[in-house]
């Protein structure tokens, strides 16, 4: 004999069902189970661009070496990376192999009845006898019919079985986990998600056209698009006077749909969105807009308009940009806004409640080349004022206007915008069916156990019983037993 | 009246704080004495002053329980809501979960031994709850306003609080494992349960809260749904709780598929606590994302 460890010759299928077999193991599949745990931490280390773009190109412009590094490994989009998926499609191969032959000897052994009763039953756990009175395999019955065994009767002893539920709720968990990564599929081939930011008294309608961002799955086709029409009415928001907080946000909204072509007034908040047919709306984001007119030094309105500004800090400082790229000579704005504006030592003028009680326009005026037409897309938020020149600083209150040299711009007011997503999610009512049937499941297999009882009646009476995993609770039901058949209960 | 509810809620909350620490003293005398007694030349413990003290200790424990109860619920009753706004809001309850698991699983064990630990674990939040986290009651931000906040957080807190029971049952294994290697128990340890006791206790609270917390990962997506648009985003906390999900499953299928027991399962248990932990911790205080409502 050597002590060499016998390799048998592989050829293509007893190397494939080798694989096969190393891969719906259950040591696999842990394995791969804590790996998809593992590789799930970085999404949450690194920004994502799915979710926070801007901070992504922050990291690139702070450290792009590093950045371009990551980038490399995917560290920026972890959850649609090469790796990620290839560990959650590994694991989910591995559960289908393991689950499906399960489901299959499951359903074969459903009607089976529990094996014959043990010859020597003093060799089981919780073994008891004592003499007979000839009346206990008559209760025996009665108990295990009550209690909903299963048994299979044979000369003079009962055999009997309960406890399906586990394997059954166990299965169930699988499938549904299966269910819940299909619906997850379904949603990102079908679905779309887009987003808008829209002016109070701004109209918006449905096309590709009107969403500042949109994103929609492989199988999505823009005719899918619903034909309606929303239009922002009015928009309250409400804040806690002594801290600032936020505290409500309504939307009123006149929305037209295509098919009814009726006006119908709606409200939304933030945790009650619109449903129109399969697209959901949501109100997320707000903040101000300045409205603003340009008048260049040849006396024509150069631009005209509310435009957005970004909330930056709670009581909601906004920061945005004015371009007049057609004004003689082009010109753009850097400004703050401040809704409630008040005068601080240290860092100039600050806002100190969300509400425009005391709004104030801060504004920097540059003269030259905007870069509009360089090709480079640019933020609405941001100037990029290498090529150009600031001409002057002013903080204007509604109705005040700036000369700068080159022009006028005139602070008229403000109006609120609302950022509103629209979502269709084909896939989530499987998600959902997935996710309670898994729960169902996890508690049937949790908190069944599987157990036999057997008795032979001869002239003596035997019990024992045998409860599988070792699950605690067999010995009382035991006692149980064997005091209704001794009829002391 | 919301005021006077607050007001309520502060000396409540002050109160069992204080309690807590009483009952810390108490478990620490308790637990010294049956340290002492083999030093003091005694070949066994004086159960009998033993026991008293432990009675007390526990008497304490359900007082400062029964004070954090009220204190919670002062909390919510003066914000005209459930109390999970903020993490001050989070930590008292969580510190009522947390002791909550404690008595209700000592009812069915012997216990007593962890109440030490319970204790003190219990005072520390609340002290950090008090000096660190604590913000004046007010409203909640408009996306906090749903039913789901009652049946999401609550059902993340019960599973925490269990979660953290679990995982100071298995640290006691793993101390003790130590101890056994290398050689008999002292007198101290003699008292505390068998290696097989606790194995199956870290492991039967978690089979009894991963349904809980399965659910409570459920409900938040289906919260989310309505609040943020989508079910699932891959925000830090969401990612953290999945991770916690996974290494918990992993844990479950390890201990009933395979087989684990003992220290590794132990250790498993503690790495899968520890993220629930670092969830916690770290995205309330330091994290981005959606669910930063620690108000600090």
């Amino acid at each position: 004999m050597s002590n060499q460890i016998q390799i048998p010759e592989l050829d293509g299928t007893s190397l494939a069902r080798y694989l096969w077999r190393q891969l719906t193991s259950m040591r696999t599949a842990l394995i791969l189970l804590l790996l998809l745990g593992i590789a799930a931490i970085p999404g949450s280390l690194f920004p994502q661009r799915t979710q926070n773009p801007m901070q992504v190109s922050d990291y690139f412009k702070n450290s792009p070496e590093q950045a371009e590094w990551l980038d490399r490994f995917w560290l920026f989009d972890v959850y649609g990376s090469p790796w990620f998926s290839a560990v959650y499609i590994l694991l989910f191969i591995s559960l289908i192999g393991c689950v499906l032959p399960r489901t299959i000897e499951h359903l074969k052994n459903a009607r089976a009845l529990p094996p014959v009763t043990p010859k020597n039953l003093s060799r089981m756990e919780h073994f008891q006898q004592w003499s007979s009175n000839g009346s206990e395999l008559e209760t025996a019955r009665a108990w295990f019919k009550k209690n909903r065994f299963r048994v299979l009767e044979t000369e003079g002893s009962i055999s009997a079985e309960k406890g399906f539920a586990r394997e059954t709720g166990n299965l169930f968990f699988h499938l549904a986990l299966i269910l819940v990564l299909v619906g997850i599929s379904f949603s990102s081939l079908f679905g779309m998600r887009g987003e808008a930011i829209l002016n109070v008294g701004e109209r918006f309608v449905n096309n590709v056209t009107s969403y500042d961002s949109l994103t929609y799955g492989k199988l999505y086709r823009d005719s899918n698009l619903q034909d309606f029409m929303l239009t922002a009415d009015n928009f309250v928001a409400k804040y806690n006077v002594l801290t600032g907080a936020p505290e409500d946000y309504t939307l009123d909204v006149s929305l037209l749909q295509g098919e009814k072509g009726i006006l119908e007034k709606k409200t939304m908040k933030v945790n009650s969105p619109l449903t129109i047919g399969d697209t959901r709306i949501y109100l997320q984001a707000n903040g101000y807009s300045p409205v603003v007119t340009v008048v260049d030094s040849q006396l024509n309105v150069a631009f005209q308009g509310p435009v957005p500004f970004l909330p930056q800090d709670s009581q909601l400082r906004s920061i945005g940009a004015i371009k007049a790229p057609d004004a003689e000579p082009a010109v753009g704005f850097v400004g703050s806004f401040l809704p409630t504006y008040e005068r601080d030592g240290a860092n100039g003028g600050i806002s100190v409640y969300p509400e425009a009680l005391n709004p104030r326009l801060l504004l920097a005026a540059w003269v030259g080349d905007l870069g509009l037409d360089s090709g480079t897309p640019q933020s609405v938020y941001r100037i990029d004022t290498s090529k150009m020149q600031q001409v002057g600083l002013k903080a204007l209150k509604p109705g005040e206007s700036f000369v700068y040299p080159g022009g006028v711009i005139t602070f008229e007011g403000y109006v609120q915008w609302v950022n509103i997503s629209f979502v269709t999610d084909p896939g989530k009512k499987f998600a959902l069916l997935g996710a309670i049937v898994a729960i169902i499941g996890l508690l049937a297999s949790l908190f069944t156990r599987r157990r036999r009882i057997w008795i032979r009646v001869g002239e003596n009476v035997e019990v024992a019983g045998l409860a599988k995993n070792a699950a605690p609770g067999l010995e009382e039901e035991i006692t149980e037993f064997v005091q209704r058949l001794k009829g002391d209960k | 009246m919301s005021r006077s509810w607050a007001v309520i809620s502060n000396y409540s909350i002050y109160s069992a704080t204080a309690v807590f620490a009483l009952s810390f003293i108490v478990h620490a005398i308790e637990t010294a004495w049956a340290v002492k007694v083999p030093a003091a030349g005694k070949s066994s413990l004086d159960y009998t002053r033993n026991g008293r003290a432990a009675r007390i200790a526990t008497a304490l424990m359900i007082l400062g329980f029964l004070l954090l109860l009220v204190g919670v619920v002062a909390r919510g009753i003066s914000a005209s809501r459930a109390p999970w706004g903020n993490m001050y809001e989070f930590s008292i309850t969580g510190a009522l979960a947390f002791s909550g698991a404690y008595l209700a699983a000592l009812r069915k064990y012997d216990l007593r031994w962890l109440g030490l630990l319970v204790s003190v674990s219990v005072l520390l939040t609340l002290g950090t709850a008090i000096t660190v986290l604590y913000v004046p009651s007010a409203p909640l931000v408009p996306a906090l306003k749903s039913e789901w906040l009652i049946i999401h957080v609550s059902t993340a807190i019960i599973s925490g609080g269990v979660f953290l029971l679990s995982n100071v049952i298995a640290t006691a294994y793993l101390v003790l494992d130590r101890i056994e290697s290398k050689g008999e128990r002292n007198e101290w340890a003699k008292r505390l349960p068998s290696l097989e006791v606790l194995d199956q206790l870290s492991y039967r609270l978690v089979a009894f809260v991963f349904p809980l917390w399965t659910f409570s990962v459920v409900s938040g997506a289906i919260w989310a749904e309505s609040a943020w648009g989508r079910y699932w985003g891959w925000d830090p906390k969401e990612t953290w709780a999945f991770i916690t999900w996974v290494a918990y499953a992993a844990y479950l299928h390890a201990r009933v598929t395979i087989g684990w027991r003992g220290r590794r399962a132990a250790w498993l248990c503690l790495f899968a606590g520890s993220t629930f932990l670092f969830n916690y911790v770290y995205i309330n205080i330091w994290g981005t994302g959606k669910h930063t409502y620690s108000g600090l």
